[in-house]
Formats: C-alpha cells, structure tokens, sequence
C-alpha cells in the first residue's frame, strides 16, 4: 500500500502542475493561480513516510519549475520544508480533524510562496511586484489551505474504492460461549 | 531526530543546490526535458477543447452562418485590394531604399500558434505556444497578434516555446510615442515591466525625455532600435505620465493593445 500511496500522490502532483499551467479560471476572476502543490504536501507528510515527502519535494518542484519561468530547482526547498516540518510533528498532529488541516494548510500555502520569493531574489530573478501580490498571497493561502481537507476526503475516498475493505471483528468466539443449562 | 531524516535533509539541500547552480544552458535543456513530459497532456486538453469548438459549431443555425460567410467575403474582398496596395508600397520603398544605398529588408513571415499553458507561478507573465524547434522558431524572435505586439520567444524546445509578455521584467522593448494618428514621433523610451501586479493590461514605458510633449491617447510603437523587433508594431497607447526619482526621470503608463488574458492564437514573426 505504501508504494501504490507514493505512486497515487506523485501523479495527483503531477496532474496538478499540469493543471496550473493549463487553466486559468482563478487568474482570471481572482487575479491570481492557486499553488496545489503545499497543500498536497502537508496531506503527504501527514500520511506517508519520509521518501514520499522528499521526492514530492523533489519531484513536484522540478515539474513546477519547468512549466514556469522560475529558475530550475526554487520550488523544491519550501516543498521540502514544509514537509519535513510537518511531518517531524505529525504524531502531534490530530491528521483526522478538519481544523488541524486547514490551519496547516494555511500556515503552509502562506509560507511557500514568499520563501520561493525569497530565494527567487537571492539567485538575482527579477519577479513582478507591487501592492498587488497582498491579495495574490491571501488569494494563494486561503483557496490553498482551503484544499487540505478536499485532499484528505479524495484520497480516503480512492482508497477505500481501490483497497480491501476491512473484515469487521466480532468479540464472539464459538469456543468460549458460556453454554447456560437449566 | 533519525538519522535517516538528517541524510534525506541534507541531500535535499545538496539537490537543490547542485540544480540551482547548473550552467544556464544546461539547466534551459534540463527544463525543456522534463517540460516534455507534460506534452502528452497538452496535446489531450487541446484536442478536446477543439472537439468541444467544433460540437459547438455543428449547432449554430445554417442562417447565422450564411450571414457570417458573406460578412467575411465582404472582408476578404477589402483586405485583398489592400494586400495589392502594400505590396505596390513595399516594391516601391525597396526601389528607393535601393536608390539611396540602404541596406534591403528581409520580408517577415508570421507562423501562427496557439497558446497551449501559461505559467503556474503568479510573479512572471509568460506564456507556451505549439511551435518549436522543428517549424524553424529560435529565441528572441518577436511575437503578435493582429492587434500588436505580444512579447518574445525565450525558450525552445522541440515542440513547444516559452513567450515572455511583455510587462515582464525580462521583455524589455524600446518604443516610441507617436502622435494619435501615428505620424509624428513624440517621444522615445523603453517598455520596462508591468504597471502593478494585478492587471496585465498595463505596463510602464520608462526613461521618457520630453515628457512634456508625452499625452493620453497617444500611441506606442515599436521603435526598431533594437535587433529583436521591428519598427512600427502598435504596443498600445500612453494613459499617464508621472516623474520619479525626484522630477529626473519621466514614466508614462501604456494601456496594452493585446489583452493579454485572453490570448489564444498568436503569431510568431518569422526573420
């Protein structure tokens, strides 16, 4: 189940780089595109291992970064960040409660983009800026934190469609029935 | 803290570094490569978006589309006598230029192309059109539409390219400003960047000399002072100046005359 989890949260990254780059319905009435990618992340870190984290950092970073004009490799460390930093607290963390989500998903969709900004100035890029890019970063962390929880319910859905379904366990035994005689 | 989570730290920070630090050419082929990938699934929303237009298509009254085929015969007719009229002036000025000992123009080509992603991050204004490598594109080639000019090609790979647009800081174009009628030139500057983050319809046109002459309405074209595009594309028009750095430099505000958030079909101009 492990590999097949890893397998699942890499190609959803995927499609959803994909998906940025191809619709831009928010861009259009919100003047800016939601980042999927944090948010996948947090959802990863709190239910998968290590490896899974690192290569969605990885993996997912690089697929942002060739359809986008960042330089090749900004995306992967906030990606990273943010999962290890959850993850190292994750059996701290209620994962099932829907309020844990979101306020990770916040506190995550907030960081990535002005840590990718930060290390965007520090390799010399010259990004857009201005006033505007407030509302682009509220926009990006509440539709971002907003997706946590929608994470949780599609992949929990996907599994419980794709993977055996659990034998419900009885306390009754046959062989210690207490027989009761007259 | 495990070991384990120390090493796979450690090796992330090394990732990133080695990646961030890859030669600019070296990292340009790494990008395109692993941008392929997503090909497959350019091609898929793009053929379904031109089976979706057709099936549309297919249900617009027989009548509507009898009155849009005149229509356009009308335009067909008008833009053809004017084709002849061009291509007399063009034979004409070559004739002079050719008198008077300057150098001969090559004649440009427009390729058109569809814009098939734009970029997922919110700070660039970039866009990837269906041309690459095998229909002749290279960098730097200037881009169109049929209202003006769109940017320029950065990146090409086999199939596809990145277009910078303008109003990002990495298509800088130098223009001039000519009067309402596009007569006279008024003023020269360079396009520099976007006019706020949010509205992409507006860029700054910096370094203005005489800003006093500078007016709203007037038009900005490109000026062909630099080897990337030509001269004479309509960029858009002047809405504001404004003086920065204390008075010493001028900055007008220019209003797109491609809107940019609707592009769909472009046209690569071909040298």
């Amino acid at each position: 189940m492990n590999a097949l989890n890893t397998i699942f949260i890499l190609t959803i990254a995927f499609l959803a780089v994909f998906v940025e780059s191809s619709f831009g319905t928010f861009r259009r009435f919100l003047g800016a595109q939601v980042d999927l990618l944090p948010a996948l992340m947090v959802y990863a870190s709190l239910s998968a291992g290590l490896t899974t984290v690192t290569l969605l950092a990885v993996l997912g970073g690089l697929w942002f970064d060739s359809l986008s004009a960042n330089p090749l490799g900004v995306s992967i460390l906030p990606l990273f960040l943010i999962g290890f930093t959850v993850h190292q607290f994750s059996h701290l963390i209620l994962r099932g409660q829907t309020y844990a989500q979101l306020v990770l998903g916040f506190a995550a969709c907030g960081f990535a983009p002005l840590f990718t900004l930060l290390i965007l100035f520090s390799c010399g890029a010259e990004p857009i800026l201005g006033l505007g890019l407030a509302w682009q970063w509220f926009v990006m962390t509440t539709l971002g934190g907003l997706l946590v929880p929608l994470y949780f319910k599609l992949f929990n859905k996907v599994y419980r469609t794709l993977g055996y379904e659990r034998v419900p366990e009885t306390s009754f035994r046959d062989d210690r029935e207490i027989k009761r005689g007259r | 803290m495990k070991r384990a989570h120390y090493i796979a730290f450690a090796l992330v920070i090394v990732a990133t570094i080695v990646v961030l630090k890859l030669p600019p050419r070296a990292a340009t082929q790494f990008k395109l490569a692993i941008g392929s990938f997503f090909l497959p699934l350019f091609g898929l929303a793009s053929s379904s978006q031109q089976l979706a237009e057709k099936a549309g298509n297919a249900v617009v009254p027989r009548k509507e589309l009898l009155k849009q085929n005149e229509q356009l015969r009308r335009e067909n007719a008008e833009l053809r006598t004017q084709l002849q009229r061009d291509a007399e002036l063009e034979r004409e000025n070559e004739r002079l230029r050719g008198l008077l000992g300057f150098q001969k123009t090559s004649p440009l080509k427009l390729k058109a192309a569809h814009v098939i992603a734009r970029d997922p991050a919110n700070w660039w204004r970039n866009v990837r059109i269906d041309l690459g490598k095998r229909d002749g594109l290279r960098v730097d080639l200037p881009v169109r539409t049929a209202e003006g000019l769109v940017g320029r090609v950065s990146e090409v790979s086999e199939t596809s390219s990145r277009v910078v647009l303008l109003g990002d800081a990495n298509c800088r174009v130098p223009a001039e400003i000519t009067d309402a009628q596009g007569r006279q030139t008024v003023d020269r500057g360079v396009i520099t960047g976007g006019a706020g983050v949010l509205d992409e319809s507006m860029v700054e046109l910096s370094f203005l000399s005489k800003p006093g002459a500078v007016k709203p309405g007037q038009l900005v074209k490109t000026s062909g002072d630099s080897s990337f595009y030509p001269a004479g594309i309509l960029i858009g028009e002047v809405v504001d100046t404004r003086p920065e750095n204390f008075g010493l430099v001028h900055v007008a505000r220019v209003k797109l005359a491609v809107k940019m958030h609707l592009l769909d079909e472009v046209f690569v101009m071909m040298q």
